[in-house]
Protein backbone atom coordinates (compact mmCIF):
# COMPACT_ATOMS: atom_id res chain seq x y z
CA UNK A 1 0.00 0.00 0.00
CA UNK A 2 1.39 3.46 -0.84
CA UNK A 3 0.27 6.68 0.35
CA UNK A 4 -2.60 8.18 -1.63
CA UNK A 5 -1.74 11.52 -3.84
CA UNK A 6 -4.03 14.01 -3.14
CA UNK A 7 -2.45 15.99 -6.46
CA UNK A 8 -0.84 14.18 -9.64
CA UNK A 9 1.98 15.52 -10.86
CA UNK A 10 2.16 18.03 -14.01
CA UNK A 11 3.46 16.77 -16.99
CA UNK A 12 4.80 18.06 -20.12
CA UNK A 13 3.70 16.66 -23.46
CA UNK A 14 5.90 15.93 -26.54
CA UNK A 15 5.21 14.33 -29.49
CA UNK A 16 6.93 13.64 -32.84
CA UNK A 17 4.43 13.30 -36.04
CA UNK A 18 4.77 10.83 -38.61
CA UNK A 19 6.94 13.35 -40.83
CA UNK A 20 8.44 15.42 -37.64
CA UNK A 21 12.33 14.60 -36.94
CA UNK A 22 11.90 16.20 -33.53
CA UNK A 23 9.10 15.50 -30.71
CA UNK A 24 7.53 19.07 -30.08
CA UNK A 25 6.02 20.44 -27.21
CA UNK A 26 2.09 20.02 -27.44
CA UNK A 27 0.65 20.77 -24.13
CA UNK A 28 0.36 19.12 -20.36
CA UNK A 29 -1.82 16.60 -18.31
CA UNK A 30 -2.23 15.04 -14.97
CA UNK A 31 -1.01 11.66 -14.03
CA UNK A 32 0.46 9.56 -11.42
CA UNK A 33 3.21 8.84 -13.05
CA UNK A 34 5.74 8.62 -15.84
CA UNK A 35 4.06 5.69 -17.30
CA UNK A 36 0.17 6.89 -17.05
CA UNK A 37 1.01 9.99 -18.36
CA UNK A 38 2.36 8.24 -21.32
CA UNK A 39 -0.83 6.46 -21.57
CA UNK A 40 -3.03 9.66 -21.03
CA UNK A 41 -0.99 11.51 -23.68
CA UNK A 42 -1.77 8.23 -26.38
CA UNK A 43 -5.53 9.15 -25.28
CA UNK A 44 -5.39 12.60 -25.38
CA UNK A 45 -2.73 14.48 -27.81
CA UNK A 46 -2.87 11.24 -30.34
CA UNK A 47 -6.42 10.40 -31.19
CA UNK A 48 -6.57 12.23 -34.59
CA UNK A 49 -3.01 10.43 -35.92
CA UNK A 50 -0.53 13.74 -34.65
CA UNK A 51 2.07 11.06 -33.66
CA UNK A 52 4.21 8.00 -33.78
CA UNK A 53 6.08 9.17 -30.62
CA UNK A 54 5.69 10.55 -27.28
CA UNK A 55 8.14 11.80 -24.80
CA UNK A 56 6.99 12.74 -21.09
CA UNK A 57 8.59 14.91 -18.98
CA UNK A 58 7.74 16.00 -15.48
CA UNK A 59 6.91 19.73 -15.67
CA UNK A 60 8.90 20.24 -12.43
CA UNK A 61 12.14 18.98 -14.35
CA UNK A 62 12.21 21.41 -16.39
CA UNK A 63 14.12 24.69 -15.65
CA UNK A 64 12.86 27.91 -17.11
CA UNK A 65 14.07 31.29 -18.34
CA UNK A 66 12.73 34.11 -16.07
CA UNK A 67 10.41 36.57 -18.03
CA UNK A 68 11.49 39.75 -16.32
CA UNK A 69 14.84 38.83 -17.58
CA UNK A 70 13.48 38.91 -21.24
CA UNK A 71 15.14 42.34 -21.71
CA UNK A 72 19.14 41.23 -21.09
CA UNK A 73 18.76 38.11 -22.24
CA UNK A 74 17.09 38.29 -25.77
CA UNK A 75 16.89 42.07 -27.14
CA UNK A 76 20.42 42.62 -27.12
CA UNK A 77 20.46 39.61 -30.28
CA UNK A 78 17.72 42.26 -32.27
CA UNK A 79 20.54 44.25 -33.72
CA UNK A 80 22.60 41.71 -34.80
CA UNK A 81 21.73 40.87 -38.23
CA UNK A 82 24.85 39.69 -39.06
CA UNK A 83 24.56 36.56 -36.73
CA UNK A 84 21.97 35.36 -39.84
CA UNK A 85 23.88 33.78 -42.69
CA UNK A 86 22.13 35.45 -44.76
CA UNK A 87 24.29 37.45 -46.71
CA UNK A 88 26.13 34.24 -48.99
CA UNK A 89 25.13 33.41 -52.46
CA UNK A 90 24.55 29.15 -52.13
CA UNK A 91 25.68 27.51 -55.04
CA UNK A 92 22.72 25.95 -56.48
CA UNK A 93 24.32 22.36 -56.68
CA UNK A 94 24.43 22.56 -52.46
CA UNK A 95 20.22 23.04 -53.11
CA UNK A 96 17.48 24.20 -50.08
CA UNK A 97 19.03 24.56 -46.69
CA UNK B 1 -24.00 -19.38 -43.40
CA UNK B 2 -26.38 -19.02 -40.43
CA UNK B 3 -24.21 -20.55 -38.67
CA UNK B 4 -21.91 -17.04 -39.39
CA UNK B 5 -25.15 -14.91 -38.70
CA UNK B 6 -25.35 -16.24 -35.38
CA UNK B 7 -21.95 -16.00 -34.70
CA UNK B 8 -21.40 -12.57 -36.09
CA UNK B 9 -24.20 -10.77 -34.29
CA UNK B 10 -22.51 -12.21 -31.46
CA UNK B 11 -19.39 -10.58 -31.56
CA UNK B 12 -21.27 -7.56 -32.61
CA UNK B 13 -23.69 -7.65 -30.31
CA UNK B 14 -20.51 -8.23 -27.56
CA UNK B 15 -19.21 -5.00 -28.92
CA UNK B 16 -22.16 -2.56 -28.88
CA UNK B 17 -23.66 -3.02 -25.68
CA UNK B 18 -19.96 -2.39 -23.95
CA UNK B 19 -19.62 0.56 -26.57
CA UNK B 20 -22.63 1.60 -25.22
CA UNK B 21 -21.40 1.30 -21.30
CA UNK B 22 -18.39 2.89 -21.78
CA UNK B 23 -19.88 6.02 -23.50
CA UNK B 24 -21.67 6.55 -20.33
CA UNK B 25 -18.63 7.86 -18.75
CA UNK B 26 -18.61 10.47 -21.32
CA UNK B 27 -18.70 13.71 -19.65
CA UNK B 28 -18.80 11.63 -16.30
CA UNK B 29 -14.86 10.71 -16.02
CA UNK B 30 -13.19 10.92 -12.95
CA UNK B 31 -10.43 13.10 -14.54
CA UNK B 32 -10.51 14.66 -17.96
CA UNK B 33 -7.93 11.62 -19.27
CA UNK B 34 -9.87 9.04 -18.46
CA UNK B 35 -13.24 10.77 -19.69
CA UNK B 36 -11.15 10.90 -22.93
CA UNK B 37 -9.94 7.48 -22.77
CA UNK B 38 -12.96 5.42 -21.79
CA UNK B 39 -14.56 7.67 -25.16
CA UNK B 40 -11.88 6.68 -26.94
CA UNK B 41 -12.37 2.62 -25.91
CA UNK B 42 -16.25 3.18 -26.42
CA UNK B 43 -15.69 4.45 -29.95
CA UNK B 44 -13.39 1.35 -30.73
CA UNK B 45 -15.91 -0.74 -29.81
CA UNK B 46 -18.78 0.59 -31.72
CA UNK B 47 -16.47 0.44 -34.95
CA UNK B 48 -15.79 -3.30 -34.47
CA UNK B 49 -19.49 -3.63 -34.08
CA UNK B 50 -20.29 -1.08 -37.24
CA UNK B 51 -17.94 -3.38 -39.31
CA UNK B 52 -19.69 -6.51 -38.03
CA UNK B 53 -23.29 -4.94 -38.67
CA UNK B 54 -22.49 -4.53 -42.21
CA UNK B 55 -20.76 -8.17 -43.05
CA UNK B 56 -24.02 -9.37 -41.04
CA UNK B 57 -26.72 -6.97 -43.80
CA UNK B 58 -23.97 -8.23 -46.71
CA UNK B 59 -24.90 -11.69 -45.67
CA UNK B 60 -28.41 -11.63 -44.59
CA UNK B 61 -29.31 -9.61 -47.84
CA UNK B 62 -32.63 -7.99 -48.06
CA UNK B 63 -33.52 -5.03 -46.44
CA UNK B 64 -31.18 -5.88 -43.45
CA UNK B 65 -28.71 -2.45 -42.33
CA UNK B 66 -26.36 -2.36 -39.84
CA UNK B 67 -29.13 0.17 -38.06
CA UNK B 68 -31.63 -2.08 -38.53
CA UNK B 69 -29.80 -4.34 -36.31
CA UNK B 70 -28.11 -1.98 -33.47
CA UNK B 71 -31.09 -0.08 -33.28
CA UNK B 72 -34.55 -2.51 -34.48
CA UNK B 73 -33.97 -5.49 -32.65
CA UNK B 74 -35.43 -6.33 -28.76
CA UNK B 75 -33.33 -7.41 -26.16
CA UNK B 76 -34.50 -11.08 -26.71
CA UNK B 77 -32.73 -11.00 -29.63
CA UNK B 78 -29.27 -9.65 -28.46
CA UNK B 79 -26.60 -12.17 -28.16
CA UNK B 80 -24.06 -10.42 -26.39
CA UNK B 81 -22.65 -12.08 -22.55
CA UNK B 82 -24.56 -10.63 -19.38
CA UNK B 83 -21.69 -9.09 -18.12
CA UNK B 84 -20.99 -6.22 -20.62
CA UNK B 85 -24.69 -5.27 -20.20
CA UNK B 86 -24.53 -5.16 -16.33
CA UNK B 87 -24.25 -0.81 -14.81
CA UNK B 88 -21.61 0.15 -13.44
CA UNK B 89 -22.04 -0.50 -10.19
CA UNK B 90 -22.59 -4.27 -7.77
CA UNK B 91 -25.57 -4.17 -5.79
CA UNK B 92 -26.33 -0.55 -4.29
CA UNK B 93 -27.98 0.53 -1.17
CA UNK B 94 -30.52 2.81 -1.41
CA UNK B 95 -27.97 5.72 0.34
CA UNK B 96 -25.45 4.96 -2.49
CA UNK B 97 -23.99 8.29 -3.26
CA UNK B 98 -23.35 7.23 -6.68
CA UNK B 99 -24.33 4.71 -9.12
CA UNK B 100 -21.34 5.39 -11.40
CA UNK B 101 -18.39 3.39 -9.69
CA UNK B 102 -15.10 3.28 -11.93
CA UNK B 103 -13.56 0.11 -10.52
CA UNK B 104 -16.61 -1.58 -11.63
CA UNK B 105 -16.04 -0.57 -15.05
CA UNK B 106 -12.19 -1.03 -15.40
CA UNK B 107 -12.91 -5.12 -13.96
CA UNK B 108 -15.17 -5.52 -16.43
CA UNK B 109 -13.53 -4.23 -19.25
CA UNK B 110 -10.44 -5.92 -18.13
CA UNK B 111 -11.98 -9.62 -17.79
CA UNK B 112 -13.43 -8.88 -21.84
CA UNK B 113 -10.15 -7.75 -23.09
CA UNK B 114 -8.07 -10.01 -22.07
CA UNK B 115 -10.71 -12.10 -23.22
CA UNK B 116 -11.10 -10.42 -26.80
CA UNK B 117 -6.90 -9.83 -26.97
CA UNK B 118 -7.09 -13.79 -27.62
CA UNK B 119 -9.94 -14.37 -29.42
CA UNK B 120 -9.53 -11.63 -32.21
CA UNK B 121 -5.83 -12.77 -32.29
CA UNK B 122 -7.25 -16.80 -32.85
CA UNK B 123 -10.09 -15.16 -35.21
CA UNK B 124 -7.16 -13.90 -37.70
CA UNK B 125 -7.54 -17.57 -38.73
CA UNK B 126 -11.05 -17.77 -39.67
CA UNK B 127 -12.17 -19.43 -42.53
CA UNK B 128 -14.49 -16.71 -43.23
CA UNK B 129 -11.86 -13.86 -44.62
CA UNK B 130 -14.06 -10.99 -43.66
CA UNK B 131 -14.04 -11.68 -39.86
CA UNK B 132 -10.78 -12.40 -40.00
CA UNK B 133 -9.41 -8.87 -41.23
CA UNK B 134 -11.86 -7.13 -38.76
CA UNK B 135 -10.01 -9.30 -36.21
CA UNK B 136 -7.02 -8.09 -37.02
CA UNK B 137 -7.76 -4.36 -37.02
CA UNK B 138 -9.93 -4.97 -33.62
CA UNK B 139 -6.49 -6.72 -32.35
CA UNK B 140 -4.80 -3.88 -32.35
CA UNK B 141 -7.52 -1.51 -30.46
CA UNK B 142 -8.43 -4.16 -27.90
CA UNK B 143 -4.64 -5.02 -26.78
CA UNK B 144 -4.57 -1.35 -26.12
CA UNK B 145 -7.76 -1.61 -24.07
CA UNK B 146 -6.09 -4.40 -22.03
CA UNK B 147 -2.84 -2.31 -21.32
CA UNK B 148 -5.40 0.83 -19.93
CA UNK B 149 -7.89 -1.59 -17.70
CA UNK B 150 -5.00 -3.83 -16.49
CA UNK B 151 -2.81 -0.56 -15.68
CA UNK B 152 -5.97 1.07 -13.62
CA UNK B 153 -6.71 -2.54 -11.77
CA UNK B 154 -3.27 -2.38 -10.68
CA UNK B 155 -3.32 0.95 -9.43
CA UNK B 156 -6.68 0.63 -7.85
CA UNK B 157 -5.82 -2.88 -6.65
CA UNK B 158 -2.25 -2.08 -5.05
CA UNK B 159 -3.52 1.24 -4.23
CA UNK B 160 -5.09 2.82 -0.98
CA UNK B 161 -7.12 0.34 1.39
CA UNK B 162 -10.34 2.73 -0.40
CA UNK B 163 -9.88 1.50 -3.62
CA UNK B 164 -8.33 -1.96 -2.70
CA UNK B 165 -11.84 -3.06 -1.21
CA UNK B 166 -13.85 -1.43 -3.62
CA UNK B 167 -11.98 -3.04 -6.82
CA UNK B 168 -11.86 -6.44 -4.83
CA UNK B 169 -15.84 -6.23 -4.53
CA UNK B 170 -16.09 -5.03 -8.31
CA UNK B 171 -14.20 -8.21 -8.89
CA UNK B 172 -16.05 -10.64 -6.48
CA UNK B 173 -18.82 -8.92 -8.37
CA UNK B 174 -18.18 -9.70 -11.79
CA UNK B 175 -16.32 -12.56 -11.85
CA UNK B 176 -19.06 -15.14 -11.78
CA UNK B 177 -20.60 -13.99 -15.06
CA UNK B 178 -17.55 -14.82 -17.24
CA UNK B 179 -18.49 -18.37 -16.24
CA UNK B 180 -20.58 -17.47 -19.71
CA UNK B 181 -17.55 -17.10 -21.70
CA UNK B 182 -16.96 -20.76 -21.53
CA UNK B 183 -20.16 -22.48 -21.69
CA UNK B 184 -20.40 -23.27 -25.16
CA UNK B 185 -23.81 -21.88 -27.09
CA UNK B 186 -24.99 -23.69 -30.18
CA UNK B 187 -24.52 -20.88 -32.14
CA UNK B 188 -20.93 -21.00 -30.93
CA UNK B 189 -20.36 -24.71 -32.00
CA UNK B 190 -21.54 -24.47 -35.61
CA UNK B 191 -19.50 -21.50 -35.85
CA UNK B 192 -16.77 -23.39 -34.49
CA UNK B 193 -17.70 -26.31 -36.39
CA UNK B 194 -17.49 -24.62 -39.58
CA UNK B 195 -14.48 -23.03 -38.98
CA UNK B 196 -16.12 -19.01 -38.79
CA UNK B 197 -15.28 -19.31 -35.08
CA UNK B 198 -12.85 -20.11 -32.29
CA UNK B 199 -13.79 -22.75 -29.28
CA UNK B 200 -12.90 -20.63 -26.19
CA UNK B 201 -11.67 -23.51 -24.24
CA UNK B 202 -9.08 -23.49 -26.12
CA UNK B 203 -7.92 -19.58 -24.79
CA UNK B 204 -8.70 -20.18 -21.11
CA UNK B 205 -5.40 -21.37 -19.83
CA UNK B 206 -4.34 -18.54 -21.58
CA UNK B 207 -7.11 -15.86 -20.31
CA UNK B 208 -6.23 -17.38 -16.81
CA UNK B 209 -2.76 -16.59 -17.18
CA UNK B 210 -3.40 -12.96 -18.01
CA UNK B 211 -5.94 -12.58 -15.26
CA UNK B 212 -3.97 -14.26 -12.41
CA UNK B 213 -1.09 -12.51 -13.54
CA UNK B 214 -2.63 -8.98 -13.53
CA UNK B 215 -4.72 -9.97 -10.23
CA UNK B 216 -1.36 -11.23 -8.07
CA UNK B 217 0.31 -7.60 -9.05
CA UNK B 218 -2.47 -5.95 -8.04
CA UNK B 219 -2.56 -7.87 -4.51
CA UNK B 220 -6.02 -8.66 -5.43
CA UNK B 221 -8.06 -12.17 -5.21
CA UNK B 222 -9.43 -14.33 -8.02
CA UNK B 223 -13.20 -15.32 -6.71
CA UNK B 224 -14.36 -18.97 -6.70
CA UNK B 225 -16.96 -19.08 -9.02
CA UNK B 226 -19.73 -21.20 -8.90
CA UNK B 227 -23.43 -21.13 -9.59
CA UNK B 228 -25.95 -19.78 -12.03
CA UNK B 229 -24.21 -19.46 -15.69
CA UNK B 230 -25.57 -16.73 -17.38
CA UNK B 231 -26.87 -17.17 -21.07
CA UNK B 232 -26.97 -13.74 -22.19
CA UNK B 233 -25.43 -14.88 -25.32
CA UNK B 234 -28.58 -17.32 -25.84
CA UNK B 235 -30.72 -14.09 -25.76
CA UNK B 236 -31.57 -13.97 -21.78
CA UNK B 237 -30.22 -11.01 -20.74
CA UNK B 238 -30.48 -9.09 -17.41
CA UNK B 239 -33.32 -6.49 -16.88
CA UNK B 240 -30.70 -3.82 -17.56
CA UNK B 241 -30.03 -4.50 -21.00
CA UNK B 242 -33.80 -3.03 -21.59
CA UNK B 243 -33.06 -0.13 -20.03
CA UNK B 244 -29.70 0.38 -22.12
CA UNK B 245 -31.22 -0.55 -25.20
CA UNK B 246 -33.93 2.43 -24.90
CA UNK B 247 -31.65 4.61 -24.51
CA UNK B 248 -29.74 3.50 -27.02
CA UNK B 249 -32.35 2.85 -29.47
CA UNK B 250 -34.65 6.12 -28.91
CA UNK B 251 -33.64 8.72 -31.29
CA UNK B 252 -32.98 5.70 -34.18
CA UNK B 253 -36.98 4.65 -33.32
CA UNK B 254 -38.45 7.71 -33.09
CA UNK B 255 -37.25 8.87 -36.09
CA UNK B 256 -36.64 6.09 -38.65
CA UNK B 257 -34.51 6.06 -41.57
CA UNK B 258 -33.97 9.46 -40.74
CA UNK B 259 -30.40 11.05 -41.58
CA UNK B 260 -27.94 12.80 -39.52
Amino acid sequence: MTTALKEWPLWEIFVRSKQGLEHKHCGSLHAADAAQALDMARDVYTRRQEGVSIWVVESKAITASNPDEKGELFDPAADKIYRHPTFYDIPEEVGHM
Amino acid sequence: MSAAIDYLLHLADNALVLGQRNAEWCGHGPILEEDIALSNVSLDLIGQARLLYQLVATLKGGNTTEDRLAYFRDSGDFRNYTLLELPHHGPLSGYAQSSMDYGTTIVRNFLYSALMALLWEALENSANTDLAAIAAKSLKEVRYHLRHSRDWLVRLGDGTDESHARVQASLDHLFPYTQEFWAQSPAEAAAVAAGVGVDLLTLKADWDGIVDAALAEATLQRPVVEGYVTEGKKGLHSEHLGFLLAEMQSLARAHPNGNW
